[in-house]
């Protein structure tokens, strides 16, 4: 049974100043489901609109971002919940943070820099749960953060005494505390040397296993998706290009861009020359018409610049949109 | 430039109120040149008449039209005004320059004074100069003296730009290429350093003026000359008020609040218009 | 805590030390550019006044007048002198109220303008500041958009006739308030209701003078401050979390806007202190703004000096406070 829902979603950023106006399409009909226990990972480069779709997803919508059509629905077991009709206040009462968290872009800079951070976990914790008892607080904040491997001390620090990684991981420590159902997390390793980002992917991991809960990762670093994801989603120009298992992506991909994406992965022992797409990504203010990608796909055919290829099934949860595949051809 | 003009003329209603407010200012400034009373002569017309047709502003205790005589005095206040903007822009973009570019100890030192200035109560040196020059002071001297006086904030801006500045890629990449560093100054960042020099420009019109205005009306400055402050200052020595002379003390105030109002307007709807972040913000919702 | 005074403490120190030195310098230089000889100016005061003196007696007075302004010796030694009158706290004697001493009348008068503008400064510096937050969080908000407007307008323009409009306004067409003077007349100054309450009654035009010119700075300042803070990582990571709107404005938001308000408080002194002066020139409140102007009406030379001296000293102190209680709201500052 799905977690979540979303179908047909399409929300723009609209802006008119001075009077020019531009509409850019960030997520432009994206259909896809969340299941409990998993990792899902979404793959892609900048501005394909994949921190568009999760601050829909999370109900962080400011304009000029708008949902314009489509869905997304979540169950959580005892409740259901619309996620473009839901209230403010509902989903400051119910659902932040306790069924869904988020953990931003850049998390090296989502701590208050004038309070210290025992004292964000209170805000936190207080806005969802009034803390009684002081004491109690204080304990289980100290046995949530020594759990995730962070020292004790780091409670009693303002941000700006805490490195980096060490920032990230609060922030990660900070997104759990209630054990949400669904946890997204925005580029969380980037930025980070790669032995900080094997304690932040290894926390994940932690969490997950633990708590059995869903976790949506976002980042562009495919080394991230094959260590944690169970499924990848690869999104180009606002649109899903394929969806599969991960070992599926990694080991027969069958869109030229996810193609291309594992291609350009160096691995040991191979000397082969590395080709880059040819083109420019796409100005999601004016976006090509028919397969967002042919412009630098480097089997075009003439269908592909004027029909959108559909998002089928080729096989047991593997979707691909391309005019090469056919549904359920493999 | 027109095209600037003409979008913000549609697009921001400051702009429009600073735009007509200063036109005005600007016809009062021209029709100065064709006006039918020398500032000079008093007693030309009869005294203490309230506004009419013939006299728009009335006539005040001096027997002068109180109209013709405000074109003068604002022409004079923004000549002086513009003495000081010079004075200060070329001392300003001085100071900000060097701190920006050499940096070091020099820049400590420049900013240590500079704060300093910037911290000063303005008003009793002021006073102090002003009584000490009382004889030899006109406008265009208190001109001078406020230049003196003015440049320490902008020159703090110019200088944060040109050190945000000095550590962009293309700057390092004219710097690398040999480009020579005079060059840099004036080719490349001259063209951001500019438009933050126009908008400071504009405040510190104001500043100079609403200074003139307050030194005047003390008595400090050369009352013969018209100017707004020296209106005012007329105007409470023959006891406009009690006197129920209104208009004499309504048409500089009147004329001051245009003045200050459209210069303001213009002021915020620049930086405004220069400021993408401002832009961005204009955007949502 | 070395860290602490080393880095933070030492150089807002100097910084102290070189406004009062810039200050005074500026103070004394610039009498001296004067071609006005205030000695000679004095001396043909007294003479016009009709005191008639026989040439040794001018003579005499003519050196005392000189050592008393400081002019004898060199200008090395001029200056040195300077300052070490300043550290006995000796301004000299008022030359219009002979011979009291200018200290001991500026130390008469600064009660009152500091009565003006302290808490005309906080209230305009808080509300600003709140309002100013307000209006960029809400920004749809009608109440808030007028308030703007009506700060924006009121902010260019200058004190003397922001202060005029309010007089007319308030004393003449709708006479509520007095025009003049800190309290009634025939009332004698003592810590009784009766005077604090016509006391106050008395500062209200031209304490709200200072609020209204001042607020519109602070709303502007705040609200751009605001808007950029809103837009950061730690706000919009707040608002994901649910947490109340009261509780990010109040520490959140503000928090943090308020750092560089703070620093603005401080550079703003100088300036509000002159609207302050202007304000008891124009309502005829006995503070130091009215000292200054009866000292140029009657050519006090050294009153006036005095008082330029001891602005700037003051304002300078004031700034070092406002130095030192910056690390209290800014812990970056605190523990680098």
């Amino acid at each position: 049974m799905a977690l979540l829902t979303v179908n047909g979603l399409c929300a723009y950023y609209r802006t008119e100043v001075y009077g020019i106006s531009r509409t850019v399409r960030a997520v432009d009909g994206v259909s896809f489901e969340l299941y409990p226990n998993e990792i899902y990972g979404v793959a892609g480069e900048s501005s394909c609109g994949k921190t568009t779709l999760i601050k829909v997803i999370s109900g962080n919508t400011k304009p000029p971002l708008k949902a314009i059509s489509g869905s997304v629905d979540y169950n959580f077991g005892d409740y259901k919940v619309d996620m473009l009709q839901v209230s403010q206040e509902e989903l400051r009462r119910n659902i932040r943070w306790k069924e869904i968290s988020y953990v931003m872009q850049g998390s090296m800079s989502v701590l208050n820099p004038v309070r210290k951070i025992i004292k964000t976990f209170e805000d936190i914790i207080d806005t969802h749960e009034r803390i009684r008892d002081k004491k109690k607080f204080l304990e289980e904040a100290q046995t949530h953060v020594n759990r995730l491997g962070l020292p004790t001390e780091v409670l009693n620090a303002y941000p700006h005494q805490l490195s980096g990684g060490m920032r990230q991981r609060v922030a990660i420590a900070l997104a759990t505390v209630f054990h949400p159902s669904l946890i997204s997390a925005d580029e969380p390793t980037t930025a980070l040397d790669v032995v900080v980002q094997r304690g932040v992917l290894q926390m994940v991991k932690d969490i997950q296993s633990e708590s059995h809960n869903t976790v949506l990762l976002v980042t562009h670093d495919m080394a991230v998706h094959a260590n944690v994801a169970d499924r990848v989603m690869i999104m180009y120009a606002g649109r899903i290009m394929e969806e599969a298992p991960t070992e599926r992506i990694f080991n027969a991909p069958l869109h030229p861009y996810t193609q291309h994406l594992i291609r350009s992965l160096p691995m040991i022992g191979e000397r082969s020359n590395k080709a880059s797409l040819r083109g420019t990504p796409p100005n999601l203010a004016n976006p090509p018409g028919g397969c967002r990608f042919h412009p630098r796909c480097p089997f075009v055919m003439d269908v592909c610049r004027t029909e959108i290829p559909e998002l089928v099934l080729v096989r047991e949860r593997h979707r691909v949109a391309c005019h090469l595949v056919k549904e359920g051809s493999q | 430039m027109l095209k600037v003009i003409r979008d913000l003329l549609k697009y921001d209603g400051r702009f429009r109120i600073a735009f007509i407010f200063l036109i005005a200012v600007v016809v009062m400034i021209f029709l100065s040149f064709v006006s039918p009373y020398d500032p000079g002569k008093s007693f030309v017309v009869a005294m203490d008449a309230p506004p009419s047709l013939k006299h728009i502003f009335g006539t005040d205790s001096r027997g002068i039209d109180i109209f013709w005589w405000m074109t003068f005095a604002v022409r004079n206040s923004l000549v002086m005004g513009m003495i000081t903007a010079l004075i200060s822009r070329v001392l300003a973009i001085f100071v900000g320059l060097i701190a920006g570019y050499r940096g070091g100890w020099l820049d400590r030192v420049l900013m240590s004074i500079n704060d300093s200035f910037v911290v000063l109560p303005l008003l009793p040196i002021l006073i102090l100069l002003g009584f000490l020059l009382r004889d030899q002071m006109n406008l265009f001297l208190l001109g001078v003296i406020l230049g003196f006086f003015g440049w320490p904030y902008d020159a703090r801006l110019i200088r944060s730009q040109v050190l945000s500045l000095k550590e962009r890629s293309f700057t390092r990449t004219a710097v690398y290429s040999g480009t020579n560093g005079f060059w840099i100054t004036f080719n490349e960042h001259l063209p951001f350093v500019l438009p933050i020099v126009f908008a400071t420009t504009i405040n510190n019109l104001l500043w100079s003026i609403g200074m003139e205005v307050t030194l005047s009306v003390l008595g400090l400055s050369d009352l013969t000359t018209p100017s707004i402050g020296t209106a005012l200052f007329w105007a409470n020595q023959h006891g406009a008020l009690v006197a129920g002379n209104w208009w004499w003390i309504a048409a500089p105030t009147l004329v001051a609040i245009v003045l200050f109002l459209g210069l303001y307007l213009l002021f915020a709807s620049i930086n405004e218009y220069i400021d993408p972040r401002t832009r961005l913000r204009l955007i949502g919702g | 805590m070395r860290q602490f005074i080393l880095r933070y403490l030492i150089p807002r120190f100097l910084q102290f030390l070189t406004i009062i030195f810039v200050g005074i310098t500026v103070t004394f230089i610039i009498p001296r550019l004067s071609p006005t000889d205030p000695v000679e100016a004095q001396v043909s005061m007294m003479m016009a006044r009709g005191e008639s003196l026989d040439p040794q007696s001018v003579a005499s007075m003519r050196a005392a007048l000189t050592d008393m302004y400081g002019l004898s010796g060199s200008p090395i030694e001029q200056y040195f002198a300077f300052w070490g009158r300043l550290f006995r706290g000796d301004l000299g004697p008022s030359l219009a109220n002979f011979p009291a001493p200018v200290s001991g009348m500026i130390g008469q008068a600064m009660p009152y303008t500091l009565s003006l503008l302290i808490p005309a400064v906080l209230i305009s510096w808080v509300f600003g500041n709140l309002f100013g937050t307000w209006s960029s969080y809400y920004p749809k908000n009608k109440i808030l958009s007028v308030v703007e407007v009506l700060g924006q307008a009121v902010r260019p323009i200058p004190y003397y006739i922001v202060a005029m409009v309010l007089l007319v306004v308030f004393a003449f067409f709708i006479p509520i308030l007095p025009f003049s003077g800190a309290y009634d007349i025939g009332t004698r100054p003592s810590w009784t209701l009766d005077f604090i309450l016509t006391y106050l009654q008395h500062s209200i035009l031209p304490a709200a003078t200072l609020i209204l010119v001042g607020f519109g700075g602070w709303f502007i300042g705040m609200k751009s401050l605001t808007s950029n803070i809103i837009s950061e990582d730690y706000v919009v990571y707040a608002e994901t979390t649910g947490m109340k709107e009261s509780k990010i404005l109040s520490q959140y938001i503000m928090r943090n806007a308020l750092l560089p308000q703070i620093t603005g408080l401080a550079m703003s002194l100088g300036t509000v202190f002159s609207g302050a002066l202007i304000m008891e020139v124009v309502f005829g409140f006995p503070g130091i703004g009215a000292l200054t102007m009866a000292a140029v009406f009657r050519n006090d030379y050294s009153m006036i000096m005095g008082i330029a001296i001891y602005s700037i000293i003051g304002v300078a102190i004031a700034v070092f406070l406002m130095d030192l209680i910056y690390p209290l709201f800014d812990p970056r500052v605190r523990y680098q």
